[in-house]
Order: structure tokens, then sequence, then C-alpha cells
């Protein structure tokens, strides 16, 4: 069982996610360079956050034109379970791989802070493991995180089950109060929050770490756990 | 920008002939007081630098402290008040780059910041405003891209810094003790430059640093980019994973005349080099242009001819610029080419040592006569006077601040900004912990009472959560030390850290020396800044909810101390008085009882008190746990003092305990055996913050009131003014 994180110039939460996922969930896991080609036997990819291409254009948007992302797409396309967080969300939106865009926040600041996500879908990789409804603490971090998405679009996201997490309460002023959707198949999820840092009681201020079961749902689809 | 004629003079007898325009340029960027430290240098060496943990290598631009498992951590303070008085964002931004650099320099990852800011009184000066609102964005910019985080700091407001802006930024880096670059370098090695472009930005900015600041000189600032500070990062790292660094130096004040002259000292070599082999931004800049330029993002390398082609291919990975500029020769020349024609040739240790000079200090006249205090108006309603100290700039929450800042990023924050000082978790199971203070109305006062005090106030912050202090940075931020009275702020500030470092064993492990802070509107308080790190080996104190029926304890004692407090100077309008005084043996009894009492887990808690005195600490308990207070002033220990005074006094070496009903006895137990000045002094319960004289309540102040003033003033000044 294998899983990916690609390293794009200027991720900075490639070292948080791969220590979370070797070093906690004791999972096999890689780093792939955004220019080397990735390994047909991978089970689950992540792309992390950070500041690819220092945010230059948009975020994510020159990263989402990078050699990798041809593979992540037809890896999508397969069906493989693709989580991207913060900036990696980013690159996912502006690579057409998920719906929607996101936007500068409404304070117009960058923001870290811990804030309460809901569960709305249950099916994804990422989420299988939650009841509908419930809550997740984990912290925000970032200058462009409010997710937009026009009416009919809202409208298909809604239809197809589209939305995986919300904020409970809105931090940014994102439509909905959407904190993170998937594609239509549902294997491919992306969010603003950072669950890599809520996983570890050390660091995480609160008495609730359910952001653990988004690694524990892609472990139980990859069939390591059950 | 040039040098002084007796300076002239000495360079023309030094090298025996008349100095070429390329090497004036040199001599002048390296022995500016911002490089060569030439008023300062000989003073600094009454600091206690040597400890058990600290390592120390020639040529290493951040101190080093082994902190066991082979692991160690670095620390580095910098500042770059000029350019930020002038370019906040850029200044600022460009703050965190260089002092980033520096922690890289020595083979470490750079693994936390903590910034230090000063500007104007933001309530009635729109440009302070201006400047703090910037140079905020320009850290979180450029840290928040790094992928470092902002653990903490500090932000202040005094009329002294109108027109001006001081930012300090301090930076931890943690690695492995065997990655650590050995600075050495054999004869035929390459000198590398790699990273951005050399370009027209930053030129002359040592010098710009080193006089006062007159007129706004955009172009001495650099300009920021922090992803290819990024690139650097990482490309430097995998560098010295591959054991291709033989020496490496940052690129800061003085460019390149700087890094080659000091690189070339700190390894006893000589090194030539050609211009025309560095990348630049644009064509046709001069060669003096080239060798002064602070452009940013670049790295001097020093490695063989055969490790040159790994690095070549780590550079080209990250695509960042690698360019051989030159080589490492016998004799310790440093020779300046462009192409055959030589354009300085001098010796490194002229360039790298600019005569110290022994300027003349007098105590200043103003301090004749600022312990008396004139006649206060009486308060008359002490919870608005709270409120109003809570919405303070200097006391409201910064929020606002480190809210713009990642400071979870690297998943190591284990204690976050907002609390005392912020505890890094470290792979070896360890955690540190990291602090700054300063406080320039008590160093006006008293320059030696009161950078004690800050350096004290550091220590007690760490030792809240549970850390012994191991190792302390100062950062030394004076006027003109050609003003003998200046000087002597100066003199009397270094002397007082020197003092308390070497009772307290805390080495210092670095610093820096800032001088000619001065706007035309005069010269800056005697500002130091001093960082404290501390160690703890296994547990931190998190402070946990407090809850209905915990204990008050307040240790240490309350004097008549109100010189340079907020009480005397943001309510009353009034600068005098005496400033709080250290006492070295009780500071070192209360600091060793509180740790032994966290060591043994007896605290919910431990709050120092400083700023706005024992009531504004009590609300602060009181506000971010969301519960009342019941303290009765009786109980305080120390002098029998007014209701005011015991309330606002900032005296030093005070912690305020918080101890479940079940512990307090075993608390008391423990303090009274070690002969400490403590008494439990209230309770916590309901919803009010209260304070009782007799039994008559003089402060009685909804928590939920005091939190709204508490949390929004300070952005809702800089939002709306």
């Amino acid at each position: 069982m294998k899983v990916g994180v690609v390293v794009f110039p200027g991720s900075n939460c490639d070292r948080d996610m791969y220590h979370v996922l070797k070093d906690v969930f004791k999972t096999d896991t890689k780093y792939y360079w955004h220019e080397k080609p990735l390994p047909k036997n991978i089970d689950a990819i992540i792309l992390p956050g950070g500041f690819s291409y220092g945010d230059r254009l948009r975020a994510g948007a020159i990263a989402a034109n990078s050699p990798v992302i041809k593979d992540v797409q037809k890896m999508a396309d397969k069906g493989i379970p693709i989580l991207g967080v913060c900036n990696g969300f980013q690159i996912l939106v502006e690579s057409g791989l998920l719906p929607g865009v996101l936007l500068k926040n409404r304070s117009l600041n960058f923001m870290c802070r811990w804030t309460n996500l809901v569960v709305e879908n249950n099916k994804t990789p990422f989420s299988n493991q939650f009841e509908i409804g419930q809550k997740i603490p984990i912290p925000i971090a970032n200058g462009e995180g409010r997710y937009y998405a026009d009416d009919e679009t809202l409208q298909k996201l809604k239809k197809y089950n589209q939305i995986v997490f919300r904020y409970v309460e809105s931090v940014n002023g994102s439509s909905n109060r959407i904190a993170g959707v998937c594609n239509e198949d549902g294997n491919v999820v992306g969010m603003m929050p950072h669950p890599e840092r809520a996983v570890e009681y050390e660091i995480n201020p609160t008495d609730n770490n359910a952001s653990t079961l988004i690694f524990e749902s892609m472990l139980t689809k990859m069939g390591v756990y059950n | 920008m040039s040098l002084e004629p007796q300076e002239l003079g000495e360079l023309k007898s030094k090298i025996g002939r008349d100095p070429t325009p390329t090497e004036l340029q040199i001599v002048a960027a390296e022995w500016s007081e911002h490089c060569s430290y030439k008023s300062s240098k000989r003073h600094l060496r009454i600091l206690p630098m040597e400890g058990p943990l600290v390592i120390a290598e020639k040529g290493y631009d951040s101190g080093v402290l082994d902190v066991g498992g082979g692991y160690v951590i670095t620390a580095h303070i910098e500042s770059h008040n000029h350019p930020s008085a002038v370019e906040p964002y850029g200044g600022a931004a460009t703050g965190v780059g260089g002092v980033i650099r520096d922690i890289l320099s020595t083979g470490t990852r750079p693994i936390a910041i903590l910034d230090g800011l000063r500007f104007g009184d933001i309530s009635k000066d729109k440009q302070a405003r201006w400047l703090f609102k910037n140079a905020v964005s320009g850290i979180a910019d450029y840290g928040n891209c790094l992928g470092i985080p902002t653990v903490g700091g500090e932000v202040e407001f005094d009329q002294c810094y109108e027109s001006y802006a001081l930012v300090d930024v301090a930076a931890i880096g943690f690695g492995k003790k065997e990655n650590l670059v050995k600075n050495h370098a054999r004869k035929g090695d390459v000198v590398v430059l790699v990273g951005g472009s050399t370009g027209r930005d930053g030129i002359g900015g040592s010098q710009f640093a080193s006089d006062l600041l007159e007129s706004e000189d955009r172009s001495a600032v650099q300009i920021p980019d922090p992803f290819i500070e990024k690139l650097i990062i990482e490309a430097v790292l995998e560098a010295r994973n591959q054991k291709l660094i033989h020496a490496m130096k940052d690129l800061g004040g003085g460019g390149l005349s700087c890094a080659i002259s000091e690189t070339a000292d700190a390894l006893g070599v000589g090194i030539e080099m050609d211009v025309s082999k560095v990348h630049t931004r644009e064509p046709g800049m001069h060669p003096d242009e080239i060798m002064v330029s602070e452009s940013q993002e670049r790295m001097l390398i020093v490695t063989s001819k055969t490790k040159l082609r790994k690095l070549r291919e780590i550079c080209k990975k990250f695509r960042i610029g690698c360019s051989v500029i030159g080589a490492i020769k016998s004799g310790r020349q440093m020779r300046v080419k462009k192409g055959r024609r030589t354009l300085a040739d001098l010796p490194v240790d002229t360039v790298a040592n600019a005569t110290l000079l022994d300027l003349p200090s007098t105590r200043p006249k103003y301090l004749y006569g600022i312990e008396q205090e004139k006649k206060l108006r009486k308060i008359s309603n002490y919870p608005k006077t709270l409120l109003e100290l809570l919405g303070a700039p200097n006391i409201a929450s910064k929020i606002w601040v480190y809210g713009q800042y990642d400071h979870e990023v690297g998943i190591r924050t284990v204690v976050k900004p907002g609390c005392d000082a912020s505890v890094l978790r470290l792979d070896n199971g360890k955690l540190l912990s990291a602090k700054i203070d300063g406080n320039p109305k008590h160093c006006y006062l008293n320059p030696r009472e009161g950078a004690i005090g800050c350096f004290e106030e550091a220590c007690r912050n760490v030792v809240c959560t549970g850390a012994r202090p191991i190792g302390m940075l100062d950062h030394l931020q004076f006027g003109n030390p050609k003003d003998p009275e200046i000087f002597w702020t100066f003199l009397e500030s270094l002397r007082g850290l020197s003092d308390f470092a070497k009772n307290l064993k805390i080495p210092c492990i670095g610093g820096k020396v800032s001088l000619y802070n001065e706007s035309i509107f005069g010269p800056i308080k005697p500002t130091p800044i001093i960082g404290v790190l501390g160690l703890i080996d296994k547990k931190p104190l998190v402070p946990q909810r407090i809850t209905e029926g915990d204990c008050l304890i307040l240790v240490g004692d309350t004097k008549n101390e109100l010189g340079g407090s907020e009480y005397f100077e943001y309510i009353h309008k009034f600068v005098g008085g005496r400033c709080p005084v250290v006492d070295f043996k009780s500071s070192k009894k209360n600091m060793r009882s509180v740790l032994d009492l966290i060591k043994r887990q007896l605290l919910k808690s431990s709050h120092d008190c400083s700023k706005g005195g024992l009531a504004v600490a009590v609300s602060e308990l009181c506000m971010t746990n969301q519960i009342g207070c019941k303290v009765s002033l009786e109980k305080i220990p120390g002098e029998r003092l007014d209701a005011d005074r015991l309330l606002f006094s900032e005296s030093h070496s005070r912690y305020l305990l918080t101890v479940g009903t079940k512990n307090v006895k075993k608390v008391q137990e423990i303090l009274s055996k070690n002969k400490v000045s403590f008494r439990q002094i209230g309770r916590f319960l309901g919803d009010s913050i209260i304070f009782t004289k007799g039994n008559e309540p003089i402060i009685d102040l909804r928590v939920d009131k005091a939190q709204k003033t508490w949390v929004s003033s300070l952005r809702d000044l800089v939002l709306y003014g």
C-alpha cells in the first residue's frame, strides 16, 4: 500500500503530511517531485499545502500546469483516491479536477486559526469513517481560501453530493460555507483546512482529533483498515 | 556613502597606496557600522558567550546550542529598521529573509520565527498605522510562503518611534549536530553564488543603515522574493545532506563585499572573484554596484571542484542560479576582477576588521531628576481605568497580528501565540520554548535596570511554560553612538545584561547592534530586545482550562515601581518615576520554584505579570478562560501601597499561578520551604473580574465586556483609527 505526496516548488506542508502518514499511520509513503512521473502501483495521492510557485498569478495556477498533473489526472480517471489540502486543493481546482475557484478571504488577510467543520458526505475515500454531521476541529491557514462557485455549479454540487465538508461558522465568506468538495465520482477530494495539523494531540489544542478519520477513511478504502 | 577622512587615511597607510574606486566601495560597505560593529565590538566582549550547551564555530552567523540526542538548535536575531521605516512591506519581509538565511548558513532548517515590532502612537499617527499594517503584511507574506511558522513576538507603540519603525526578527533552526556545516576551505576550492540574481536593489543598504534616517532612499531597500528563498532553503539542505558544502555564508548587509571578505577572514584564506561571473538581474551593472548590491535570497557556498557538478544539479532541479564566481587562493588577499582587469586587491584582514572605536560616554542630562514623580490625579473609577488599559494598544490582544501568520506549519507548535512563550516540539522528544521582550519605557528611565528587566521578563515567560533558560539573544537598538549621552545608555544596558547573564549563567549565543536609529524627531528611546530560549526535557506546561474554585497564587513582591508603566504613561501621560528593578536573588529563587512546581505537575497554568501590572495579568487569565475572579488587594505580597499602585505596578519576578484546590496546600508548602514571597490572593468564580479593598469591590468588571475591548481594540485602531 503506497501513498504518494507530490512536491511542487514552494510546497511547504509536504513534510508535515509525510510525517503524519509515515510516523502516525505507519503507511508506506514517498515524495514525488512534480517533474517526475508517478509510478503505476500507487494507491493514493496527496497534494499538500504550501505556496507552489509563490502563489504567483493565482494560488495553484502554475502548479496546475506541472508535468505531474497529467499523471494525477489519469489516476483520477482510474478512481484512485486523491486528496488536495490547502494549496493542493487550489491546484486541483485550477487543473479542473474539482469544480469552483478559491478567492481571497473576505477579510483580505491571511487567516491562521482553529475552526470547526461538519461532514456532509461520508461516501468519499477521505470521509467514509465519519457520521454525517460529525464535527471536526481543525486549523485553517490561507490567504485565498474562500470557495466560490456560481449558482449552477452549486446546484450540481448539491445534486451529486459533492460538498464533503462545511464550516460551522462562516470564517472566510465561502459559498454555502463550503470547506471541501469532491468530483462527481467522489474519489478526488479537496479541502482548505489542514487535517495533518490536527491529528496529534500534542499540537491539537482541543480534545477532539476527528481529523484522524480523514486518514483512516483513506486507509480503509485502501484495504489497510477494515 | 563613503569613508570618513581619517578612515580613508588609515586605509591608504594600510595598503600603501591610493585605493581604487571599487576598493573604496568595498571598504566603505564593510567598515560601515552595520557590518563592522566598530563602535560596539570592543564592549560586546563583556557578554558571557560560553556555556555547557554552546557550540562555537568560526564563521557562524547564528548561535548554536546542543539540545541532546545528537541534535542542535540555532538561533539569531536581526533588525531591519531603516528599510522598514521607508518601505515597511519590503523592509520587514527582507528582514525575515535575512535572518532565515543566517540560520540556514549553519546547515540547519529554520523552524520558527519571532518578531518584535515598534511604531509611533497608532491612535493618533496615521503614518504609524500605515507602517504597522504593512510591516505585518510583509512578515506574513514572507514567513507564510516559506512555511516557517511565526510563533511569537511582541508589538509596542511609543511616540519615540514617530516616523520610524523597529522591525526585529528572531529565527530558530533545528538539525542534526553531524549536519552542521564545518566552515573550512582548501586552496583551489570554488566560490559559488547560489540563488537569486544580483540587481540594483539595496545598493549601499548597510551604509544607509549606518546613518541617520533623513531622506527616503528607496533604492537602498531590498526587494523580497520568498519563493526563491524557499527554493534556496530546500536546495541548500539537499546539498548539505549530500555533504557538498565546505563553507557557507548568507549575503546580507554589504552584499558580496562583506560575504567575500568575511568568509576569507573566517577561513584564513584568500579569495579571487570575477564580477562578470555574477548572474545579474539586468545588463550593464557597474562592478561596484555588483559588489555592494544587497539583493536578497543569495548564498555564498564554498565547495570543491569535484562536488560542484552535484551542487549544479541540485540548483538546476530547483531552477535557482548557481554561478562560480571565484576560487580560494593561498595568500590572504581579496581580489576582485572583471575578466582580466583587477578592480580591487586588498588584504582580507584590512577589509574585514575595521579599526574599533572607543567612543566617549556621559550620563544623559535628562536622567537627572527623572525619578521624581509628579502629583497624579486620583482615580475615581477603577473599572474604567482597567478597561482603558485593556484596550491600550500596548496591552490589547495581538490576535489581529498573529492571526495573519501561519503559526502551525511544521506541526511543532505545542503552545501557540497569545500565551506567555511559544513552545515547539523537537525530534529528540524535548521541547523548546522561546520569547522575545523589550521595554523602551523602562529603558528610557533607567537603561541598565530596564534592560535587565527585559531579559528577566523573557526568562519569566519561558519559565511559565516549564522551560529552563539555556541561551539568550540580545539586540541592542539605540540612536547615534557619537552622541556621548546615547552611547552611555548603550553601555549601561549592555553592562546590565552582562551582569544578569553571568549571574543566572545564561550564555549570550548571538545578537546584533543597531545604531543610528533616529528620525527627524530625534533618537529612539534605548530599545534592547532580548530573546530567551528555554529547554523542556519532558512535559511543557500547556495552560489548562481554569474552572470555578481554582485558586490564584501570586509569587513575588509588588513594589512601588511605576516609572515607565502603562499606567503612568497611557493613563496619566506621565514619563518619569522609578522603573522596576530586578532583585537577582529573588529572581533566581522565584524562577526555580515555579519550575519545580511545574515539574511536579501541581499547576494548571503560570502567567507572567508585566505590562499593565497585576490587574491586567489577572484579567488576561479571566478573559482567555472566560471565567470571573475575586482578588483581595490586602493579600498581595510586597510593599503596602495605594490601590492603583498595587493594581498597576510592573514589578518584576512575579508569577500568577493557577492551582486546583487539591494542590494548593502542596504548592504553598513548597513555596514556603523555598522561602519565596507569595500568597493566595484570590479565587476564580462567577463572570466578573473583581478586586476588593477592605471588603469593598473597587473593580467589578464583566469578563465578556473586558474581553470584547481587549480582543477588538487593536484591529479597530488599525482599520478605523
